[in-house]
């Protein structure tokens, strides 16, 4: 986030898109909530299902998935054409708008009311609302990324804060919100192909030298291969070893029969993890690690506040932290790692990535502190961008509209979108194994609008089976308004209804993520 | 702008109740019915005190500060009342101190305890009301509700779930869902926001029961494992076993402030679960069999070396996971990095 969750208290106005707050971010949800009923700040959701924030929205952009582009430049459009640019956000901290408002000139509400499907009159206020507030900030989460046009999403998003200037002071900003506990921090320790810790790249010999210096070794300068592309080497076989820690790509990855083939071609799998899974069941070695509540450490939430992890029961059986794991390893290929605890690897993060310098756990004991934070007298810093964006005057990139990657047909004719719910979390190998979760939501649902359920023939509880170009499952019929017409919504955490093995391993090309908000699909009552 | 408590003067700001100068500048005033998050309702009269001139007690907690006010928190009128008040509530419910869970964690108790009530002077209802234990996370005794009112301000002013709400006036007064449902069939979320703020033991976490209380309890401050919010919670331990989950009823620390969602608050039992990974395995002949830590590292690490050899590193490569630790991610590429060779290495970020 560029902003901090204390800071949404205080928004006028939110755009909030591809995030179900309530069930994904509950507790960042109060804080929207709060402002909106308590302080009368005004809510836009663009969010193609009927979810929980749709009640307090004060207008509701219910778009067709995989149309975002297209909405947000219709936004833009509104804004340029009704004169409410920030004129002087954008002369003094931006460039190339000409280019962007000739982009956006044809994306008319008319216009993308016929790809969207949101009505112009509503575009229309959105618009005027998001820009006139004094403060607005937009918040999404994976669906905007997970699309094959993601990045172009996430840019349109940067493209509407700067030319209304909701970027940069409090209660504004674009705010994504980080899906799991640490994949913040896990990307900021540069468990990224292309990234060293720090976000420093491996391609540039000036960025690699403080870690080659630190670590006393040449460091690789190719950028590696991200997950969907080491699956499809291991297909081909060029990958041939792969070192999974904690990680469940049987139940996560788009289209698991390719998954699981990949992973029997490879001469050997290596998993760390808590739990036998889908995954260990490939694995040629398995290592018990150490959860949650059993291990020291710092995870890194999602307003980049780097706060401490700390044991609070022994570990079962023979089980050892990942860092334990990793340096016996490390040690009998020869190197010479001397970590006797958590505490020493973070003294060594602090020295190599600058972002963290100042991040000791003595003084995150009490609190934690959100980099950067660059030496141990900074208090470190609550809002990104406040002066400059990070290279300098924020560039406007155009943005076009394109469809997603697999357009429904005769054969496929609904679209299916995927995601979480309030009682399950990911994979599911700790929340269904936690009683009271699974004491909500037992089995697996695919929510189907009472219109199609009626041509189909189905009614609440009816088991049906769904299928894609890629595989098919069964599941439980869920009724109801939160889907529209046409589109369907399974969430992924159930391994009995694996829903990845419909989706669609098409990607990003730049960010590599794949489009698990729209794939078609057909759907049938289970004979 | 000032006013003077118990002979202190007292400077404060504009908007501040009686209740929250005298809490800053180091003056105890009890309070029940009040919380700092949420709108003050001045309902228990627990937190009267005297203002000099007016004509009758004040509740501080919804009294505005005003310039030149004289306040007395401890004058025999005050503590008279405040007795009053707090026998009238021990008297509405029936609170068995011995098994319940608050026990030494509780305002009620605490204020009978201070205010010197040795039998209360009226009597318990005789009828025990059932508890409500339907759902897997929270069990309600409304044998022991005060009538505070905080648990249906909090899910509503706090969580914004607007679930709870009141029923009934004088003897049939009640909170809890509307129309009478209970927790499990309502559109409760089970946030847990109401038992947190509950000041006595009427609203209890279920798995918790009996496992521990007060002062038994080790309390670990640490980090939600679950999403990205990234709570602070206490896990709760007794004999190397987690109780319950809990977070400070007051003070609490960002960025939730409290608050937790179901899993955070309820999902711990995981942690616990038989069927956790104990043994380091070894495939042989397509099964996996137990193994020592030795043979297993030797194993990985031959095949690595191998590999590496006859391949090169870029052969190798490694998913890290967004559940592990800033440390353990750190390890993990450097490993890969600097020990292998590869930057094959990349996490879920995108799933
Ligand atoms: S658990 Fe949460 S949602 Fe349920 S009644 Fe309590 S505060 Fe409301
Ligand atoms: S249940 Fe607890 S918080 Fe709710 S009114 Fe009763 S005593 Fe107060
Ligand atoms: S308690 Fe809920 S909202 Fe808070 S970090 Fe955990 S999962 Fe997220």
């Amino acid at each position: 986030m560029t902003n901090s969750i204390a800071d949404l208290e205080q928004s006028d106005c939110f755009l909030i898109t591809g995030t179900n707050t309530t069930e994904n971010h509950p507790v960042i949800s109060t804080f929207i909530k709060r402002a909106v009923t308590q302080r009368g700040a005004k809510l836009i959701l663009a969010d193609p299902r009927n979810i929980e924030l749709a009640k307090f929205a004060t207008v509701w952009l219910r778009h067709k998935p995989g149309t975002d582009v297209a909405w947000i430049n219709g936004l833009m459009n509104v804004i340029v054409s009704e004169g409410l640019l920030n004129e002087k956000f954008i002369a003094e901290r931006t460039e190339n708008v000409e280019a962007l408002k000739e982009t956006v000139k044809k994306y008319t509400p008319e216009y993308v009311e016929k790809i969207t499907g949101i009505p112009a009159e509503d575009l229309k206020k959105a618009a005027r609302l998001y820009a006139t507030s004094p403060a607005s900030a937009i918040v999404y989460a994976m669906g905007i990324t997970q699309h094959i046009n993601g990045t172009d999403n996430v840019k349109s998003l940067a493209n509407l804060s700067m030319i209304t200037g909701q970027i940069g002071r409090p209660g504004t900003g674009v705010n994504p919100l980080r899906g799991q506990n640490n994949v913040q921090g896990a990307c900021d320790m540069g468990c990224l192909p292309g990234t060293l810790p720090a976000y420093k790249k491996v391609v540039e010999a000036a960025e690699r030298k403080p870690f080659e210096d630190a670590w006393g070794t040449a460091l690789p300068d190719k950028p590696g291969l991200t997950i969907p592309k080491i699956l499809d080497a291991a297909e081909h076989g060029t990958v041939k070893a792969l070192m999974i820690m904690g990680e469940n790509p049987m139940m996560s990855d788009p289209d698991l029969d390719h998954v699981e083939k990949a992973l029997k071609k490879l001469d050997v799998l290596v998993v760390q993890d808590i739990f036998p899974n889908e995954t260990t069941a490939f694995a040629h070695v398995v290592l018990p690690s150490t959860g949650w509540a059993e291990k020291d450490g710092t995870f890194s939430n999602t307003e980049r506040r780097v706060q401490r992890v700390r044991k609070a029961v022994q570990k079962p059986g023979e089980a050892l932290d990942d860092w334990q794991i990793l340096s016996l390893i490390a040690g009998k290929l020869g190197a010479n790692w001397n970590y006797t605890s958590p505490k020493d690897i973070m003294d060594e993060i602090n020295k190599v990535t600058p972002s963290y310098a100042g991040i000791t756990y003595d003084r995150i004991e009490k609190a934690g502190i959100q980099w950067p934070c660059p030496n141990t007298e900074h208090p470190g810093t609550p809002i990104l961008h406040s002066a400059a964006f990070t290279r300098g005057k924020g560039l406007f990139s155009v943005c076009e509209h394109i469809p997603p990657a697999e357009e429904t047909d005769k054969k496929f004719p609904f679209v299916l979108t995927t995601g979480r719910i309030l009682y399950q979390y990911h994979t599911a190998t700790m929340s269904r194994r936690s009683k009271g979760l699974v004491s909500r939501t037992p089995d697996a649902f695919i929510e189907v609008n009472p219109a199609d359920a009626e041509k189909l023939g189905i009614t609440q509880g009816d088991m049906v089976d769904v299928s894609s170009r890629r595989g098919s499952i069964r599941v439980s019929a869920e009724v109801s308004n939160k889907c529209d017409k046409g589109v369907v919504f399974i969430p992924f955490h159930y391994t009995e209804a694996a829903v990845n093995k419909l989706t669609n391993k098409a990607i990003d090309p730049v960010a590599n993520i794949p489009e698990y908000k729209v794939c078609a699909v057909n759907v049938r009552k289970a004979k | 702008m000032v006013l003077t408590i118990d002979g202190i003067k007292c400077e404060f700001t504009q908007g501040q109740t009686v209740y929250e100068v005298a809490k800053e500048n180091g003056v105890y005033i009890p309070v029940l019915c009040h919380h700092e998050q949420i709108k003050p309702v001045g309902a228990c009269r627990v937190c009267v005190v005297e203002v000099e001139k007016a004509r009758s007690l004040i509740a501080s907690c919804a009294m505005p500060a005003e310039d030149g006010m004289i306040v007395y928190t401890n004058t025999e009128r005050v503590l008279k009342a405040r007795k009053l008040a707090v026998e009238l509530l021990l008297t509405q419910g029936h609170h068995n101190c011995i098994t319940c869970e608050s026990s030494g964690n509780c305002v009620l108790q605490d204020l009978v305890y201070s205010l010197g009530i040795d039998t209360p002077r009226f009597n318990e209802p005789e009828k025990l009301k059932e508890l409500e234990q339907a759902n897997e996370m929270i069990v309600r005794d409304m044998n022991k509700c005060v009538l505070c009112g905080l648990c249906v301000r909090a899910c509503n002013e706090v969580q914004v779930n607007q679930v709870l709400d009141y029923a009934g006036r004088g003897p049939t007064a009640s909170v809890g869902p509307a129309f009478g449902l209970t927790y499990e069939n309502s559109d409760c979320v089970f946030c847990g926001e109401c038992v947190r703020i509950c000041p006595v033991g009427a609203l209890i976490e279920k798995q918790g029961r009996f496992k521990g209380r007060g002062k038994d309890l080790e309390l670990v401050r640490t980090t939600c494992g679950y999403c990205g919010v990234g709570c602070q919670m206490d896990v709760n331990v007794k004999d190397g076993k987690i109780v319950k989950v809990t977070t400070p009823r007051e003070d609490a620390p960002a960025p939730n402030n409290g608050s937790l969602c179901i899993k955070g608050r309820f999902g711990y039992d995981f942690v616990s679960n038989p069927e956790r990974l104990t043994k380091p395995m070894i495939r042989v002949g397509g099964e996996l069999k137990e193994a020592t830590w030795d043979e297993a590292i030797s194993y990985v690490a031959e095949k690595l070396g191998s590999i590496k050899k006859q391949s090169g590193p870029d052969a190798i490569a490694g998913f890290s996971s967004a559940r592990c630790t800033n440390e353990e991610n750190y390890l993990f590429q450097k490993f890969l990095r600097a020990v292998v060779g590869t930057n094959n290495v990349d996490h879920c970020a995108r799933l």
